[in-house]
């Protein structure tokens, strides 16, 4: 069946070279009361690409992929959604132009009053006035792709699983059709087979959809199976003031076989001298 | 002209107050600018039915209980606190007018909006503050949602629409529990309680404290979802927002009070300079 809210940015898609990154950050800092997260950090996100971020916890991975989102400003520098500045944006188009992107919370982000079904609705009732009969195959559609039985539509999500939330999470940011993907540790907190499930649909969902994905994980297992690309950040609070927060770009292999020390400790789980730091650091 | 950075100095009990003025001033403009959010979310569309009613059900309806119970208790308790002195003046028959014009100006509307603080206030704020620190309001704009439309707007009507209802059913219940004590447990005699009552009660009494009484609901709205929304991060962050709400919204509602109550009764001077007092009756 069409999608009745088939994406149009889906048509005719191009990967030329001329065409600009789908988001893009440009310089940019972030920071919170004072404390500075993101300091002048430069990134594109290809179409059609499964781009993941990885670094230590507090390395500002979650908040990139929030300011790529739109969902806090930048400090400093520009995000570009398709080469067009959010900043320049009024929150009207703001909230349009978010419409393409789906956001698979870490915590799922459920709505607590609200059963699954009306969860998963929620996207279609707000932006689309389509009758409630469309509305509900919809969700049924989106539920069955992601392994959910329409049993659970009248659920409560305090009454489901770690695994049943992430997955009603995605159906309901899937709901809408969208052109970009953020995924925020999809698999943390999970049981390793229903880590491996959430990983193949993510795959799944890359080969049904033409969809863009950025992926914050520190998942091993996930960098390995969904990244096209890997980007990592590291900690500012352990950086000289010259020494750019990225620390690596390029492909999953290349970040395994990595020469930089903090790559390979970070890719290969281990302590090094991180639990001395910490000692002294306490 | 010589000039350099002024030296460094120790904060002390002046540098302690202009901070607090500060930071007070910073406070009422956030909630001030909140406020306008609110309003620009309102004029841009009225919540749906369904977002709407439940709103109203959890707000209004399941107050109306314990609005009740406070009202009751405070007209009986106004009727024993008061019946001695009147007694003493042998006055006791206009009783019903003091508990009654007490009721329906001051006590009515100030304990249902105390109720209302204390149970929705504190549960608007919690509520929205856990939707906060678990990404639930990051999702509903990811959903293009607005928040402040769709959380906020919804709260607020119900606030405001249905509390000058629940200060008519405190005004009526405490009425009620006045004078049930007054002629059945202090024999005082019913035709001339309610005569003197009617007499001194108007409806410009009845009215002012309905008007005042949508002031404190708007106010109890705002600052509830204003701490939800600032909510700090954790079970800490939820629990200083609830607590903050209610103590916020209880300044707020007398304050209100004390200015509002100045508002009308000069306005009252205005339309009738001679006002009915006791001694008229």
């Amino acid at each position: 069946m069409t999608h009745p809210i088939a994406n149009p940015h889906f048509a005719g898609r191009s990967t030329g070279a001329n065409e600009p990154p789908v988001i893009a950050l440009a310089g940019v800092s972030k920071t919170f009361s004072g404390q500075p997260v993101l300091r002048d950090v430069s990134l594109e996100v290809r179409r059609g690409e499964t781009l993941v971020l990885i670094g230590e916890s507090g390395c500002g991975k979650s908040v990139t992929m929030k300011l790529m989102m739109g969902l806090l400003p930048p400090s400093d520098g520009d995000v570009l959604w398709n080469g067009r500045r959010v900043g320049a944006l009024s929150e009207r188009e703001i909230t349009r132009e978010r419409l393409r992107f789906g956001y698979l919370f870490q915590g799922a982000a459920l709505f607590d009053s609200l059963s699954v079904y009306e969860n998963v609705a929620f996207g279609l009732r707000q932006n689309t006035r389509l009758p409630e009969n469309h509305i509900r195959q919809l969700v049924h559609e989106r539920l069955a792709e992601v392994g959910l039985p329409e049993s659970v539509c009248g659920r409560k999500p305090a009454q489901l699983s770690g695994g049943m939330k992430k997955r009603v999470g995605l159906a309901r940011a899937l709901v809408l059709n969208p052109e970009v993907m953020f995924y925020d540790e999809p698999t943390t907190g999970l049981d390793p087979i229903m880590s491996d499930v959430i990983n193949e649909l993510i795959l799944k969902v890359r080969s049904q959809m033409p969809v863009t994905s950025i992926v914050v994980t520190h998942d091993m297992r996930t960098v390995q199976k969904v990244a096209d690309r890997v980007v990592m950040f590291y900690p500012l609070a352990r950086l000289d003031d010259d020494e750019p927060q990225i620390v690596f770009r390029g492909s999953p292999m290349d970040a395994v076989v990595s020469d930089d020390p903090r790559v390979s400790q970070f890719m290969h789980g281990e302590a090094g001298r991180r639990t001395h730091e910490l000692a002294v650091a306490e | 002209m010589a000039t350099g950075a002024l030296p460094h100095t120790r904060p002390n009990l002046v540098h302690a107050m202009g901070r607090t003025a500060l930071d007070a001033v910073a406070a009422v403009g956030d909630v001030a600018l909140f406020a306008a959010r609110m309003t620009g979310g309102m004029l841009s569309g009225l919540p749906r039915k369904g977002v709407l009613l439940p709103c109203m059900h959890q707000i209004g309806v399941l107050s109306i209980p314990v609005v009740l119970v406070t009202g009751l208790f405070i007209g009986m308790v106004l009727a024993v606190q008061t019946y001695d002195q009147f007694h003493f003046l042998r006055m006791e028959t206009r009783l019903g007018a003091v508990i009654n014009v007490s009721l329906v100006k001051e006590l009515g509307p100030v304990l249902a909006a105390t109720m209302l603080a204390g149970r929705v206030g504190s549960s608007i704020a919690a509520e929205l503050g856990t939707m906060r620190v678990t990404e639930q309001i990051d999702a509903l704009r990811a959903l293009g949602a607005n928040p402040i439309q769709h959380l906020v707007v919804p709260r607020f009507l119900a606030c405001f629409l249905l509390i000058p209802m629940l200060t008519a059913l405190a005004d009526g219940i405490g009425i009620a529990g006045g004078w049930f004590f007054s002629t059945q447990v202090l024999d005082i005699n019913s035709f001339h309680y309610w005569f003197h009552a009617e007499s001194y009660v108007t409806g410009y009494d009845v009215l002012s404290g309905l008007f005042k009484s949508v002031f404190f609901g708007a106010a109890i709205a705002v600052i509830a979802c204003h701490r939800g929304f600032h909510c700090g991060a954790g079970a800490e962050g939820v629990g200083r927002a609830a607590t903050e709400a209610f103590v916020a919204s209880f300044v707020a509602i007398l304050a209100l009070d004390f200015f509002l109550g100045v508002f009308v009764n000069s306005l009252y001077y205005l339309l009738w300079p001679t006002p009915i007092t006791l001694a008229c009756l």
